[in-house]
Order: C-alpha cells, then sequence, then structure tokens
C-alpha cells in the first residue's frame, strides 16, 4: 500500500501551496463564475437604475414609489432573496443574477439620484440659456456632474455584490462560495481560506479600478481637489 | 401564484409552528442572536465611536473599516472561524461573525453623527465651562442621537436579514426553515421561511420608526 503523501494537503493546514498547484482549474473556473455573476448583475442593475433615477427625478410622484421599492428589496435578507425569487428561476445562475441586480439596484438609484439633485440649479439654467435642449442638457452637464456620487454607488454596489455571491452556493451557482461551502462540509481548511482570500481580492481590485475609471471620467474633479 | 398559495399552506399550519425545530423556535432562537449580537457590537461600537467623534480623530478609520467590511462575505467569515478552534464553542463563530458585520455600519454612523454637531454648539458649551465629558455626554451625544439610532437600526435589520446565515453553517434561527425547505426540494417551505424572515426585518424597521416617532422631538429627526 502506498503511503499517503505527507504534503500541507494531507495535514489540512491553512496556507498550501500544493493547493493551489494541484487545484488551479477548480479555482480559476470559481473565480471566472464569480466575475461573471458580479459582471453580469451590476451591469443589468445599472441599465435598470439609470431610467429609474431620471424618472424619480422626472416625476415627483414617482420618486416615492422607486425609492420606497427599492428600499424594501434591501431588507429583505440575501439567503431569503434567493428562495424568493426561486419559484420563478428555479435553480440557475439567473436566480443568482437576479438576486444580485435586486440588491444593487437599491444603492445605484440612491447614488444617481442624489447625483443628479445635487447638480446646481444656476448650472442647469445657465445650460438652458446657452441653448441645450433638454436631452443635451441631461447628457452634456446633469450626468457627467452626477457622475461622482453615481460611481461611489457604483463602487458599494460592486464591492457588496462580490461578496453576496458567495451566497448563491447555496443553489450551486455562488462562484468562489462554492468552493467555501464545499470546504465546510469537508473540513478543508485550504480551499476555505483560499476562496475567501480570492473573494476579498476579487472585490479590492474592481474597486480600485471603478476607482481609477471614475478619476478618468472627471479629469475637473482632480483640478479642484482639496 | 400556486406556490404562494402553498406556502401560505405551509406557514398556516399549526404543525409547523409548535415542536423542536418548529417555526416558533426558531423565531425565538433567529431574536435571541440578533439581540446577543447587536447588543455586543453596540457595546463596541458606540463607545469607540463616540470618542472617536469628540476628539474629531479617526474619521478617516471608520470610513474606511465600513468599506472593508463590505468588501469581506460574511459568509466566508463564518466558515473560516467555523473551522478555526472557535468553531468547537458552538454559537461563537457565528455570534463573532455577525458582530464583525454589525460594527462597521454603527461606527460609521455614530462617528458621523457626533462630528455634524454644530461646531458653535460646541464651542458655546465649552465657554460655559463644561468639561469634556460633560460636553460629550450633555451636548454632543443628544445631538447625535438620531443619527446614532438610524446606524442602530440599520445594523439591527441587517442583523435580522444575515443572521438567516447561520443556518448554512448549521446553526439555528429562521434561516433552517429556508435550508431545510431546499434540502427537501420543497418551495413552499422556502417561500414561506423567507417571507418569515423577511416580515421579521420590516418589523424589527418598523419598530425603530414607530420609537422613533415617539421618541422626544430632538430625537426625532433621521439623517
Amino acid at each position: 500500500m502506498a503511503q499517503p503523501p505527507d504534503d500541507c494537503l494531507a495535514r489540512n493546514e491553512w496556507i498550501c501551496g500544493e493547493y493551489l498547484t494541484t487545484r488551479r482549474g477548480i479555482l480559476l473556473d470559481a473565480v471566472v463564475q464569480h466575475l461573471q455573476l458580479t459582471g453580469v448583475s451590476v451591469l443589468i442593475a445599472l441599465a435598470l437604475a439609470v431610467p429609474l433615477a431620471l424618472a424619480a427625478r422626472r416625476w415627483r410622484w414617482a420618486a416615492g414609489p422607486v425609492l420606497g421599492l427599492t428600499t424594501v428589496l434591501y431588507a429583505i435578507p440575501s439567503l431569503a432573496m434567493f428562495s424568493l425569487l426561486l419559484p420563478v428561476y428555479g435553480l440557475s445562475a439567473a436566480l443568482v443574477i437576479a438576486g444580485l441586480v435586486l440588491y444593487s439596484l437599491t444603492l445605484l438609484v440612491r447614488n444617481i439620484l442624489a447625483g443628479l439633485r445635487s447638480v446646481p440649479e444656476e448650472t442647469r439654467q445657465a445650460a438652458r440659456g446657452m441653448g441645450y435642449g433638454p436631452l443635451r442638457l441631461l447628457l452634456a452637464v446633469e450626468l457627467p456632474l452626477a457622475l461622482p456620487a453615481a460611481m461611489a454607488g457604483l463602487r458599494i454596489a460592486t464591492v457588496s455584490a462580490v461578496s453576496l455571491v458567495t451566497i448563491g452556493a447555496i443553489v450551486g451557482h455562488g462562484g468562489l462560495g462554492n468552493l467555501i461551502y464545499s470546504g465546510m462540509n469537508t473540513y478543508f481548511k485550504a480551499q476555505v481560506l483560499t476562496a475567501s482570500a480570492l473573494c476579498v481580492l476579487i472585490a479590492v481590485i474592481a474597486d480600485l479600478l471603478l476607482l481609477g475609471a471614475q478619476r478618468l471620467a472627471t479629469p475637473w474633479a482632480r483640478a479642484g481637489a482639496t | 401564484m400556486n406556490t404562494l398559495a402553498e406556502a401560505w399552506r405551509w406557514l398556516t399550519d399549526p404543525a409547523h409552528w409548535s415542536g423542536d425545530g418548529g417555526i416558533a423556535q426558531r423565531l425565538v432562537e433567529h431574536l435571541w442572536l440578533t439581540s446577543v449580537c447587536l447588543g455586543l457590537s453596540c457595546l463596541i461600537a458606540l463607545p469607540v465611536a463616540l470618542v472617536l467623534g469628540h476628539v474629531g480623530r479617526g474619521g478617516a478609520l471608520a470610513v474606511n473599516l465600513s468599506h472593508i467590511g463590505r468588501a469581506v462575505p460574511t459568509f466566508a467569515v463564518l466558515v473560516l472561524l467555523l473551522l478555526s478552534p472557535i468553531g468547537a464553542y458552538g454559537s461563537w463563530p457565528t455570534v463573532i461573525a455577525l458582530v464583525l458585520f454589525a460594527v462597521p455600519p454603527l461606527l460609521v454612523n455614530a462617528y458621523t453623527g457626533m462630528r455634524g454637531v454644530d461646531r458653535d454648539v460646541v464651542r458655546a458649551a465649552r465657554g460655559m465651562g463644561m468639561t469634556g465629558r460633560q460636553m460629550l455626554l450633555g451636548v454632543e451625544l443628544p445631538l447625535a442621537l438620531p443619527l446614532i439610532l438610524t446606524g442602530v437600526r440599520i445594523a439591527a435589520v441587517q442583523l435580522v436579514a444575515t443572521a438567516t446565515l447561520a443556518a448554512l453553517a448549521g446553526g439555528g434561527g429562521l434561516g433552517r426553515i429556508i435550508t431545510a425547505g431546499f434540502n427537501l426540494a420543497s418551495t413552499p417551505q422556502v417561500v414561506a421561511g423567507a417571507a418569515l424572515v423577511a416580515a421579521f426585518a420590516l418589523a424589527v424597521e418598523g419598530l425603530f420608526v414607530l420609537g422613533q416617532r415617539l421618541a422626544p422631538a430632538w430625537a426625532r429627526e433621521s439623517g
């Protein structure tokens, strides 16, 4: 009988280089799934949030229902959210994405709306006086000025989504959360720690990338930075 | 709609409420877990935030902490603690993970509230010869109270929601009804469990709103 190898995998240590080399494929797949789930859901949420925020700003009566509904959605726990959507989507990746979209929506709508509302009335009047139509006013003046607040919301939504994807493990579509979940059941320490660390790493990198994008998109903010 | 009707039937079946692992027991577990964690988090976060806010330092620390807190999945922390030596001590891993999760929003809101107190008022208090302690407790704290309470409310609601994760790691609480439903492939039970947690979270939110309504006028305005 062959002697089991005496490496850190056999000893079940927290930090294990062997784990990284032998399970590289599994880890890579999980990271890719994690990125896909996060990216798709945040993009869908963004595509929904901009018109909602614009509507809430344009029509006073729409603001209450839009903000109220998104807040109630945010109060539903992630585990419960995934289960409430279960009858609609079944055990699928779409279920996880739908849940994440609903979460990101609150943060995005609130922040975009706050950004739009922070555009000074004089600025709007000046643009109108220069002959800007409503569409040009929105695209060339209001949206750029709302960008810092909107980006703050986008950063929070993305970071939260990265961490929430892990809960998707309960339906088998949790990216790195799958590894954490199965690692918990098999008491596999290296897998749990590696997957958790990768989650945090993804969140931090995504946050820094968005911060960089924001700096590039709002050069005027740097000029007047304090 | 059929699923909703079945979930309602599941929910109103008296057999599901009583006994070991029944809804009543899970509700009590959930309430207990949430209150203990909220109490501990307040004990840790509020004194620190009040002192930092009074001195006017550490704002960046509080904000960064809350940002980092968002990036770390509570589920991962829970499992890491579970597999560590702490895992041998019953529900401590859950309690620690939830407290770590609840501290940042409490810290940020309390700090922001303390810093938001009108500087003129603080200067006037100092001019009247108040000591730092008197200013902290007699002037700044009451004025910052609305924002502090908002932080407690946010933390409480999120704790109720997040405490369901305990069930993923074999803990108690309402999450168990959901995970059990998943294991039985019983969608009505899953939906019923989710509805219970959501109702619980909204009830906590409502309780806080009601509390702030009934409070004296100066504690009312929520930031």
